[in-house]
């Protein structure tokens, strides 16, 4: 096989971001005091790379012989995890200096993940699933540990290392078994063989462990131990990329391979995914109103929102796979922007994290308080943020594939959660801040970020036609 | 002749996995692990994979021990209490699930093993050697090779990034 141009043409989009990162280590090696240089250097390069995801997203198809797949679905997923890429990266800047770790290298590390997180959104073969994964999460392992004198940060980037290479172990024994039973990688070879015959009970055991693997990734209960201690121990900009980006590729992976592939996977594995669902929205949405750290809260509340999203893949119906990628839309910019104004406020050595550090910040600071209640309006899912649109489409889906009671339970752990985002809104406006309270100047680039995520929030939930219109004919 | 090579193989790479994780002494369990990996190779030279059995033995038994057993040193694990375990509620609830979906896994292969696994195949003698092992990483697997190197490359980086003394 010779190496065509419409091969690279498919892979344009991370090929772009893959260069960027080599040239940006390169100059992070090269030139002294190359931070703030890479850093424009990475945003050059992910909008580069955002225009080929845009232009390649009509001709949908596949390169590399099938290795990848190339436009439509993967420019999606591309431009998605290349919109978290950028907006951490504009968050990101302000947050590393405060805390006196401003090195290019953060940078390099960012855009390693994003490529492994876009390669792995556009599998078409289990090897590229697990390449992408393995990349992505190597150089989040990394980026959790980026502060290396806060214990907290060292202890987030061990556990999520020892944690994450076992769920690593689980998902390439999975691959090996159904490699083994099914005689090939190659997504569509395997979705030929599950359609025509009925696969031995080996490749259901092969199929349970990357089940397994990727319930991991997303930080589904019961897979989700590891979720808090690493959102919070984490440098901040980097909880926000992990949850977002991180989550949003390993949905796509999981969509490729049990909708795609197998059809949903039938009735067995449509309920225990629906069991891991209504597990996840439960236990975050309960266990995050005990949180006194806003960082752990949002941590909870993301195995609550993998949750939700996992009720659309139970469902497996269009509804429900659009109404996914839909709430990835969502939950990317929502989140992205919550964390985004929570490493704005918090100061060195984890100060002003709590409840309380938020008392009277609506009224001392309007911008910071406007854009976090929308935030946080949207992630309890009040109409008519990008939030509630999300759920809407989830649940219905859940209702048409009659599986009522998890949109019930759906339902249900979203009321719940009400109550510890509206706190924080209530801490804003409703609480007297102590005397004299410091006012934070917002640095540019950060509130750039934030009015472009609370501007996506807004505009998705106002025009929600906008993503389901391009998402609507992958499936 | 192949059958009963198979299961001396097996048993030695069973059982020096065990006595792997079950000995006090690190050096020891190191010993067992270099066993552990020349069984696994001969099982692999068993499934005509020559390729992957000398890989084997050269990277793992060899570089990858050598740098077990450096770490090993420059730890200075001679305390053997700091390796004790302790019993809790915890831990016995991990070992029992793990030692289910042992057998849940083991069942299943005993069960269906004959229904499900190809037989070795004759074009696998043909698969395994070093000239089609770099004919399919340069045509059909040419993607995921080249995509390796990004990721060895991130895990360089990564690791440089933590282990180095001083940011500047």
């Amino acid at each position: 096989m010779s190496v065509t141009g419409s091969d690279l043409l498919g892979i344009l989009a991370v090929g772009i971001v893959s260069v960027t990162a080599l040239i940006a280590m390169l100059a992070g090696v090269f030139l002294k005091n190359s931070a703030r240089l890479v850093m424009w250097l990475g945003l050059a390069g992910m909008a580069g790379a955002f225009a080929a995801a845009w232009g390649t997203y009509p001709s949908a198809g596949t390169a590399f012989g099938g290795m990848i797949l190339a436009g439509g679905y993967a420019s999606f997923f591309g431009m998605l995890i290349l919109c978290a890429g950028i907006l951490t990266f504009l968050l990101a800047s302000d947050y590393l200096r405060k805390e006196g770790v401003e090195y290019p290298e953060f940078y390099v590390m960012v855009l390693f993940a994003v490529s492994g997180m876009m390669l792995m959104s556009a599998a078409a073969d289990l090897i590229i699933v697990f390449l992408g994964l393995e990349i992505m999460s190597v150089s989040l392992y990394v980026l959790a540990g980026f502060m290396r004198r806060r214990e907290k940060s060292i202890e987030a980037s061990l556990k999520y290392f020892l944690l994450g290479a076992f769920a690593t172990g689980f998902l390439l024994y999975g691959i090996a078994l159904i490699y083994g039973t099914m005689g090939t990688t190659d997504l569509a070879g395997i979705a030929l063989r599950f359609a025509s015959a009925p696969p031995p009970s080996l490749f259901w055991v092969g199929a349970g462990l990357l089940l397994g693997g990727f319930a991991f990734k997303v930080g589904a209960v019961p897979f989700h131990m590891w979720v808090p201690d690493v959102y919070e121990g984490s440098p901040t900009p980097v909880s926000g990329i992990m949850s977002t980006g991180g989550k949003a590729a390993a949905f796509a992976a999981f969509l490729l391979v049990f909708v795609k592939s197998l059809g949903g996977g039938g009735a067995k594995v449509q309920t225990l995914l629906a069991i891991f669902a209504a597990l996840s929205m439960v236990t975050g949405a309960v266990i995050a109103i005990a949180q006194k750290n806003l960082k752990r809260m949002l941590a909870y509340s993301s195995i609550a929102h993998a949750g939700y999203m996992l009720t659309g893949l139970a469902a497996a119906n269009q509804l429900g796979e659009s109404g996914v990628l839909y709430y990835l839309v969502a939950y990317t910019f929502m989140n992205i922007g919550t964390f985004g104004v929570i490493s704005l406020i918090e100061q060195a050595e984890e100060k002003r994290l709590e409840f309380s550090d938020y008392a009277g910040l609506g009224l001392r600071q309007p911008f910071l308080g406007i854009v976090m209640s929308i935030f946080l309006f949207s992630l309890a899912g009040i109409p008519p943020l990008a939030g509630f649109f999300g759920k809407y489409y989830v649940f219905a889906a859940a209702v048409d594939a009659h599986m009522t009671w998890l949109a019930i339970v759906g339902v249900l752990a979203s009321v719940v959660s009400v109550y510890y985002y509206l706190r924080v809104v209530v801490f804003m406006y409703f609480h007297e801040g102590p005397e004299g309270a410091e006012v934070i100047s917002v640095p540019l680039l950060g509130s750039v970020a934030l009015l472009l995520s609370a501007a996506g929030v807004v505009g998705i939930g106002v025009f929600p036609s906008s993503i389901l219109s391009l998402t609507g004919w992958f499936f | 002749m192949e059958r009963i090579l198979f299961f001396v193989l097996a048993a030695v790479a069973l059982v020096s996995g065990v006595l792997l994780v079950t000995r006090r002494n690190p050096v020891l369990s190191v010993i067992y692990l270099v066993v552990n990996f020349f069984a696994l190779a001969g099982l692999y030279l068993l499934l005509s994979a020559q390729f992957i059995a000398a890989i084997q033995i050269i990277v793992y038994a060899g570089a990858i021990m050598v740098l077990f057993l450096f770490v090993i040193m420059l730890l200075n694990l001679g305390d053997e209490e700091k390796l004790a375990e302790h019993v809790n509620a915890r831990r016995i609830a991990g070992v029992a699930l793990a030692v289910a979906l042992g057998v849940e896994i083991v069942a299943v292969f005993l069960v269906k093993a004959g229904s499900g696994l190809a037989v070795k195949s004759p074009a696998a003698a043909a698969i395994g050697t070093a000239e089609g092992v770099g004919r399919a990483l340069f045509t059909r697997f040419l993607l995921p090779f080249e995509v390796t190197s990004l990721l060895l490359l991130a895990a360089i980086v990564g690791a440089i990034l933590l282990a180095k003394k001083k940011m500047d």
